[in-house]
């Protein structure tokens, strides 16, 4: 009777995260307002804080070369907030349930998500870059220092898009995830990304140098025009993989929570 | 007989509510077994923690000889689930869909087109099978969640509802696909609200009211636990004007046709009166309705909302 059954084979290894890596692709790819939004929104961010923003902060010009950074992280958390509705809607469409009853390792589903939002967002990334140098941009950075920029902007894209996952894991529903991911777009905007801290009242000094931000575009911008990096590529690179570390522990113990609860 | 399923004493509460209440349940084997119960009795909770998703409070299952809570691997290693709501990824093509689980499934890049292909042939999707799944009507994606679940022939397929949705044509496609899995001996669990459902296609049945197996056996047996014969009365159009189960003797069958004729205007013109079995349906609502299953009151008057006619 049983003879014709048969029992799933076991996944060679990584069989499962490229599947899942190939499944978010396509999906990044067939989001075409996404994939506009990705090259529409640095461009306009660029040329406003070049051309009308930039003239009244520092009439000499320079401010491209001092907004370059801040533009980066702002368009990579913005590209990587997709990331938490795409797995809250995994969560409540009934699909992860049908990936959990597999044996697959339960993280692939997640590491498909996030690898894709890495792509997306140096995609991104190299487009700031490309129309930065088109208005006036002239970085200063050797080879190496320029893998150093990819390096520390590819961990903090890492770093807020598994905090993203773990806020899509949370949100009851993907609207609910759009929303809170909303206020970590701000957080750019409390750094040293657009003026220097100084020139805030002390207060909120304070709030700029104490939060993620601030280091990773000090570091970014240490490369990239030889300004002093201190010690903020160490903060930077303890607060990125110190968001991974609590973003993973958190999502995971949210995906049991969650388990067969929709 | 091998068990395919063997659940003792499964307990699951959320927050106060007895989900499942010592739920026992046995499945031999290549059959088809119904799990039976009205919205709420816990089918979901039970298919859930057959298929490792919740762990019970209490109680052991075992599926495909493998304890769910201690190997759970195992036990994924030999069951597929379509679940209620469509598990289908919706900006994928069908092909995509089931290119994407047969990758997931152990198979390679030649052997999962190969299987997509047949899996659209068998269901119906060939023409969609480069369509956007979102673009799909709700049959089209019942289907396709459907063949998910086959990409290989797992032992035991569980399917929560798997026609709720479907017109009359694709619901009995359905049935004879799942008739023929269980034949190449694979079991199939599955729940359901259609009575007509498990009578025609479950080998066994159990009635699952609140959070407990009320009542188990084949189709048959099941009608036979409410005893005789139903008298029913209708008017002139056919309608069901009042029905009561009797207990099969003549002078049963003599106190409910006087009973009808005293409650309902019998003498109307047209209203005929006929006896039949009793459909699942009686045998369901004299088991989640009444307090005593074997005994169904005899105070039930037409309702004509919860009979199919057949």
């Amino acid at each position: 009777m049983t003879a014709l059954v048969q029992t799933r084979p076991r996944l060679s290894p990584f069989t499962a995260e490229a599947t899942f890596i190939n499944r978010s692709f396509i999906h990044s790819v067939r989001d075409v307002e996404a994939l506009l939004m990705a090259v529409v929104l640095p461009t306009m961010l660029m040329l406003m804080f070049t051309f009308i923003f930039g003239n009244a902060i520092d009439p000499s010009g320079g401010y491209v070369d001092y907004v370059v950074p801040g533009i980066i992280l702002l368009c990579a958390g913005f590209g990587a907030s997709s990331t938490a509705i795409a797995v809250s809607r995994d969560m409540t469409t009934g699909i992860i349930d049908r990936f959990r009853t597999m044996p697959l390792r339960s993280g692939a589903v997640l590491t498909g998500h996030v690898v894709a939002s890495l792509a997306r967002n140096l995609f991104a990334t190299g487009v700031v870059i490309a129309v930065a140098l088109l208005v006036g941009f002239r970085p200063v950075a050797t080879s190496l220092e320029w893998l150093g920029v990819f390096a520390i902007v590819g961990l903090y894209i890492l770093a807020i898009t598994y905090l993203f996952a773990a806020i899509g894991l949370a949100a009851s529903t993907p609207d609910a995830a759009s929303g809170y991911g909303f206020i970590l777009l701000f957080l750019p905007y409390l750094s040293s990304a657009f003026v220097p801290v100084d020139t805030m009242p002390e207060w909120l000094q304070w709030v700029a140098e104490n939060q993620p931000i601030t280091p990773v575009i000090e570091t970014i911008r240490g490369l990239l025009m030889h300004a002093p990096i201190g010690d903020s590529a160490w903060l930077a690179v303890e607060w990125c993989v110190g968001i991974i570390a609590v973003s993973v522990v958190w999502g995971a113990w949210l995906f049991r929570r969650k388990a067969g609860r929709r | 007989m091998t068990l395919a399923i063997d659940a003792r004493g499964l307990r699951k509460r959320f927050g106060r509510t007895d989900v499942l209440a010592g739920l026992d349940l046995t499945v031999p084997a290549g059959t088809v077994f119904a799990l039976l119960g009205p919205n709420g009795a816990g089918k979901t909770t039970t298919i859930n923690i057959l298929t490792t998703l919740v762990h019970a409070d209490a109680g052991t299952a075992h599926v495909a000889g493998h304890d769910v809570a201690a190997e759970p691997e195992e036990v994924k290693q030999r069951i597929s689930l379509t679940g209620q709501s469509a598990a289908v990824d919706e900006v994928l093509t069908g092909t995509e869909n089931l290119v994407m689980m047969g990758r997931l499934s152990g198979l390679g890049r030649t052997g999962a087109r190969t299987r997509a292909a047949e899996l659209l042939e068998r269901f119906g999707l060939t023409d969609a099978a480069s369509r956007r799944v979102g673009t799909y009507s709700g049959g089209m994606r019942r289907r396709l969640d459907l063949a998910l679940s086959l990409i290989l022939a797992v032992p035991v397929v569980f399917l929560d509802e798997p026609t709720t949705g479907l017109d009359t044509r694709s619901r009995q496609e359905l049935w004879s696909v799942i008739r023929s899995l269980a034949d190449a001996g694979t079991t199939v669990f599955l729940t359901t609200q259609y009575l007509e459902e498990a009578d025609r296609l479950a080998d066994g049945i159990a009635v699952l009211d609140h959070g407990r197996i009320a009542a188990e056996g084949t189709a048959d047996e099941l009608k036979a636990r409410v005893g005789g014969d139903v008298v029913e009365l209708r008017d002139a159009d056919g309608e069901l004007l009042a029905e009561l189960p009797t207990d099969g003797t003549v002078h049963g069958l003599r106190a409910a046709i006087d009973e009808l004729d005293r409650r309902a205007a019998s003498d109307a013109p047209g209203v005929s009166v006929a006896i039949r079995r009793p459909s699942l349906d009686d045998v369901f609502l004299a088991i989640t309705a009444g307090q005593s299953p074997a005994a169904p009151s005899a105070d039930r008057l037409a309702r004509p909302e919860l009979i199919e006619s057949k």
